[in-house]
Formats: C-alpha cells, structure tokens, sequence
C-alpha cells in the first residue's frame, strides 16, 4: 500500500429501527463502514444482523416501515463535468437516488437469482433496460453492449442466449445474467448481497471469480454481504463482521483470519470446518442471536460468549484499536482485562493455516 | 462384515415428461450403508443426489434397480409388513425447516404422528412423556411442545423436524440437504446434535449435501454423484486425499478455504461434462483400491491415474 487509497463510500454512525406490530426493532446500532476505490470489503454476519438493512439503506431501498435515527453514507463520484461530488445518500430525495444513484453508480447483485430476473421479459431486454433509462443509448449500441456484456460475464452464443428468457438457463447463468445487468450503466460500485448462497460450489466459485476478475477490468469497488467465510477469505481486502447491529471486528481479511480477537469471530470461524478438522465436535456458538425487540443491554454477544466478563452485562464495548487497521468491540481488549487466549481448536486451526500458507510460498 | 443396513442396487429413477421425453435422474446407482455409520451423497444441483433420498425412502416407485432394507427388499409393491417396517425404521429430515413443518399444527402433534399413526402409545400420558423427552434429546425444552412452528427459530425449527424422526427410533435417517437452510453457527449446534444422537442410538445416515467440508466432517463414507451417476465412491480419506475422477477434483477444488492467503492464490479446477469427451454411460465401475470404485472406462482410468 503506497499512497492511501480514495474513500468511495463511507457510512458513517448509521442508526436505523424499523416499526413493527411487536414494537420498535432496532436493527442498526451505529455503524461505520469504509469503502475505498477499488477495494472489496465483505460485511460477515449471521442472518438478522442488520448486514443486508446497512446496503438497503445506501441503495436507498428501506422497507417503509424503517426510520434512520442518525448518521451519514457519504458517496463520493467524479460527475459528467468531471468535478469530485460528495453527497449524503440517506438526504437525497428517493427520486433523484433513482434517477442519478441507483443501477448507475451503485449497482446491485441480489441472492436469488431465481427470483430478481423479471420472467416475461427477454434477457436482453432486461439488460438494455437500464442503459436506456440511465444512459439514454439507442437501441443498435444497447444491443451491442448488452452483447458485450453477456460475453464478459461468460455467457457462451451470446447473440442467441440474447433472445432467450430466464428459464431457459440454469441458475449459474442467470446469476451472470444479473451481475451483466448490474454492469450494464458502468456502476463505480457493486454492492454483492449473498451472490453465490443459492448457487452449487463449483458455480460459486466459477462466479466470484468471474466478479473478480471483472472488478480488476473495471476498476469496480466491491461489498460483499455473506455468511460464508470461505468466500470472505477468497475475495474481500476488507472484512467487518457484524452482530446484531454492530460492527464487532473489523479489519483487512489477513488480521480477521490469523488474528481474530473478538469472541464472536472466533465462534463463526470454529464453526465451519475446514478439511482438516479432526475433532469430535465442532466448536459452536451456544444460543441464537438476540432479539432486537428488547434493546440488549451492554454487550449484545455476552449471553453466547463463555468469555464474557462481568463488565459486559453493563457497558457496550467500545472498538478497541489492535493495529492501524484492525480493530475489535470486546472488553477482552482493555487492558485491565485478564489475559484471555481463544479456543485450544481454533488455535490448532490457525496453527494449521498458516502451515499451509508457507507450503504455498 | 456385518451385514448392510440398506444394500442398493443399480437404482434406476426416471421421470416421464411426455411422450418423447423422460428425465434420467439417476442412472444405476449401488452403494451400501452399514448399521450406525454416516454415509454422504454429493453432488451439484440436479446430480439426482436427493432423488435418491426420496427413492430409497419410498417417496418415488423406482424405476429398476432392487433396494434391500434390513433384509427385506423394499423395491416394488410393498407389503404391509414390509410397509410398516420401512416407515418405521427409514425416517427423514428435510432441507427447508421452515417449509416442512405443518403451520397449523402444534409442534407436539407434529412429532406425535408417527406415533398416533403407528399407535405406539399406551395412554395419553406415555404419548406425552415421549414427545416431551424427544424434545429435551433435541436441546429444546418440553414446554415447547404447546407451541407453533412459526414461535421457533431456524436452528429450532430443524431441532424439531430431527425429533419427529427420531421419535421413530428409526435405524436409518435419510437428512436431506438438513443444514444448508441454517446460519453456520447453528449449522455447527445441529450437526454436533445429530453426532450425539447417533452416538446414543446407533442410528445410520444418508446425509445429502452440498457442503463438502461438512460432508467430510460427518460422514465415513462418501459417494460423489454427478447427473445421476455415481462417478466416485469410498471413504473419506479415500476420496479427499486421493479424487481421481475430474469431476470429484473440480468439485474439492471449489470448496472455499478459510484462509485468505492460500485462497486468494488458488484457482478452481473447471470441469465440463459437455466438452471433457467423458460419456458416463459407457465406464464401468472400476476400484482403485480398498473400497474407493471410480466409474470409468479402462483409457480414462489410465488417464487419470497417471498424471
């Protein structure tokens, strides 16, 4: 890293709750998140800890029953004139986020893509739809790019699978059909939301590498939104993991993956084997995650976590710093707590790794 | 060698579209489960992996091939006798927790059935007691039995869908893609759960998925499908320290490594069953080995095992 990179997108204290018949969810407690140009950064979090909420709101996609308390997501572009812009993308009325934001400098790549292709409209016409509302092209050189684009993403007869509908291909290639739609208005960024989770391993892997390969193409930045660390370890420069609606680590995928230091990283990266694990039983984290309904009180993690501290029922941690750019929400980090060491496995697991990485060198 | 719990063999499915067209989910398909061990399917999507689930359970008529349960052939026109065996002893667990449980229907009257279709009960009180001790075996509490499915999590909702299988003591469970639906942290609390059990009951799995790693963790044998055929059988350490099939090395070249530095420099192992000129109908079951069979034919076994 030579000179430092420009910050793209930057979510800054994010706050929101969402009105529900039970009373008051609140999904997201403060989160900040940096994006530089260029860069991936993979947000990590069991289901309901607010990962997909923090990108609706940057796509300015919240559910109507959702307020933003408080904070800022900073988006910053070079426009047509070629002067630097920054705007706050939570201030921004919904139709100029439409119109100027959406699908044209922020793109996204949704889960299913069973269900985000529309079915009555060809492929190509799904394609070209965006350049024609955002770019205003004519047909010939929207058909051409759309083309292009199919060819990009690795659609083999690209002319003929043009004219062809969502059914009639297989999950992996919609799911490129969806990422060509999203490139089709040459977003700056990418917003990945579990791309791969409804796809078969051997696609998976074919797809982010394609993604990757892509964003080194087109200079794009990258969020990943997953649960799957492997494809953490594989694509992000980046990682914040989150829990129940906070940031509780963060770091680049180096520190998160030889170093983790809070409690909950440890428990997410005990409890995926990986090929090598001997023992009888997988390490797993006791409990569910908490129910947002009730405002946990101190730290949110400290029912599920054996080391929890006394101080944890009290107070919320705050981000301990760890280096320049990793940082950790656990008490375990102040520096009148006791000496705690992670789980005997998972130090086995790190020992194994870092084995592996030598024979790689 | 003790006998198999469940032998089949050349399992034959296929699913009649039209006239003109029939689907071959699974092509002559043989393996073996012994009592008390874990046996692992798997393959991509549309491998026919969970179409043999739901063939050996019964929930499709074969179309050729003989599946023997407990010594009895269970393939064909069943029996009473021979019926009430399998639905007694063969039970399931299914992939989407939240899909398979009846809505309407208490979670005690959902892992009831089994036993009210089978009258496996003396009194109201030996029904209630069995429910209620399945339940604390699945690390839910007996309270819950008054309760909806949609009143559970996830993680809590496959706990239950597991004790209406075990309520049976079955001594085969087929578990279907049963943690692919779930969180990793609790995908780690349900397999440890069905580790256990097996432990305490000595009941055997058919588990079906997708996710190696996790295959490997549970099972002690595997069999790799792929479009309906078995292209790779054997024991773990058979198969993944020595995959000898192209698809089988594409298919462990694909699995995501938690470790950044070894990951970002690895690149997967394409495998394309259209161009790689490999015609699964025509290779025969060769072994390798102890019990590790690769289905081939003589030239491709050459091939592979040479490089």
């Amino acid at each position: 890293m030579s000179e430092a990179p420009k910050t793209i997108l930057d979510i800054r204290n994010l706050d929101i709750s969402f009105k529900t018949n039970a009373g008051i969810v609140h999904a997201i407690r403060g989160v900040n998140i940096d994006l530089c140009k260029g860069e991936t950064v993979a947000i990590v979090g069991e289901s309901g800890s607010g990962k997909s909420v923090t990108m609706k709101a940057a796509m300015g996609l919240l559910d109507s029953n959702a307020t933003v308390n408080s904070g800022e997501i900073l988006y910053t572009y070079t426009d047509d004139h070629g002067r630097e812009q920054t705007v706050d993308l939570l201030k921004m009325p919904k139709k100029q986020l439409r119109q100027q934001i959406n699908g044209q400098r922020i793109a996204m790549v949704f889960q299913d893509p069973m269900t985000s292709l529309d079915p009555t409209m060809t492929i190509g016409k799904q394609i070209m739809e965006g350049m024609f509302l955002h770019k205003n092209m004519s047909r010939e050189a929207a058909k051409a790019r759309a083309i292009e684009l199919l060819n990009l993403v690795g659609i083999p007869d690209a002319e003929k699978r043009f004219r062809n509908y969502p059914h009639q291909l297989s999950g992996g290639m919609r799911q490129r059909v969806v990422i060509a739609i999203a490139l089709s208005a040459d977003p700056d960024i990418l917003i990945c939301d579990e791309p791969t989770t409804a796809l078969d391993v051997t696609i998976q892997a074919r797809i982010l590498e394609l993604i990757m390969d892509i964003q080194k193409k087109m200079k794009l930045s990258v969020i990943y939104i997953t649960h799957d660390l492997g494809v953490v370890a594989k694509v992000a420069d980046y990682v914040d993991v989150m829990y129940a609606g906070k940031i509780v680590e963060v770091g680049n995928v180096n520190e998160i993956f030889y170093e983790p230091k809070h409690p909950y990283t440890w428990g997410l990266l005990s409890a995926m084997p990986d090929l090598d694990t001997e023992d009888d039983r997988l390490y797993s984290i006791p409990g569910s995650p908490p129910n947002l309904l009730h405002e946990p009180k101190g730290d949110a993690f400290a029912a599920r976590n054996q080391f929890a501290l006394a101080i944890d029922e009290k107070a919320d941690p705050p981000l301990f710093q760890v280096s320049r750019t990793h940082f950790a929400a656990t008490w375990l980090l102040h520096p009148d707590a006791p000496k705690i060491e992670m789980p005997r496995e998972l130090q086995d697991r790190l020992e194994r790794a870092r084995k592996e990485v030598e024979k790689y060198l | 060698m003790t006998e198999p719990l469940l032998r089949v063999e050349n399992l034959q499915q296929h699913f009649p579209i039209s006239r003109s067209y029939t689907v071959k989910a699974v092509n002559g398909v043989s393996f073996d489960i012994y009592p008390g061990e874990t046996y692992g399917l798997v393959g991509e999507s549309g491998s026919g992996k969970t179409t043999i689930g739901r063939s050996v359970i019964r929930l499709y008529n074969p179309t050729g091939g003989r599946i023997v349960f407990n010594g009895r052939d269970i393939t064909g026109k069943l029996d009473g006798g021979v019926r009430e065996m399998l639905r007694k002893d063969m039970q399931m667990i299914f992939q989407d927790p939240m899909a398979s449980l009846n809505p309407r229907k208490k979670v005690a009257d959902i892992i009831g059935e089994g036993l009210d279709i089978h009258r496996r009960y003396t009194s109201r009180q030996d029904r209630a007691d069995q429910i209620s001790e399945m339940l604390k075996k699945v690390g839910l509490s007996p309270e819950h039995a008054a309760r909806y499915p949609h009143q559970f999590s996830g993680g809590q909702r496959q706990r239950v869908g597991i004790a209406r299988a075990l309520i049976m003591h079955p001594k085969l469970i087929i578990a279907d893609e049963c943690i692919s639906a779930l969180d990793v942290s609790i995908q780690a609390q349900v397999v440890n759960l069905m580790k256990d059990i097996q432990e305490e009951t000595g009941c055997a799995y058919l588990f079906i998925a997708h996710d190696l790693s996790m295959v490997k963790y549970i099972s002690d044998r595997i069999g790799v499908l792929h479009l309906g055929y078995m292209v790779e059988a054997g024991t773990k350490e058979e198969i993944f320290s020595n995959p000898i099939h192209p698809y089988t090395r594409s298919l462990l070249s694909a699995i995501p490594h938690p470790n950044p530095e070894v990951e970002k420099r690895r690149q997967s192992i394409t495998y394309d069953y259209a161009t790689s000129g490999i015609d699964y109908a025509k290779g025969t079951e060769h072994t390798v080995g102890g019990t590790h069979t690769v289905l081939a034919t003589d030239e491709e076994l050459a091939a592979w095992t040479k490089a």
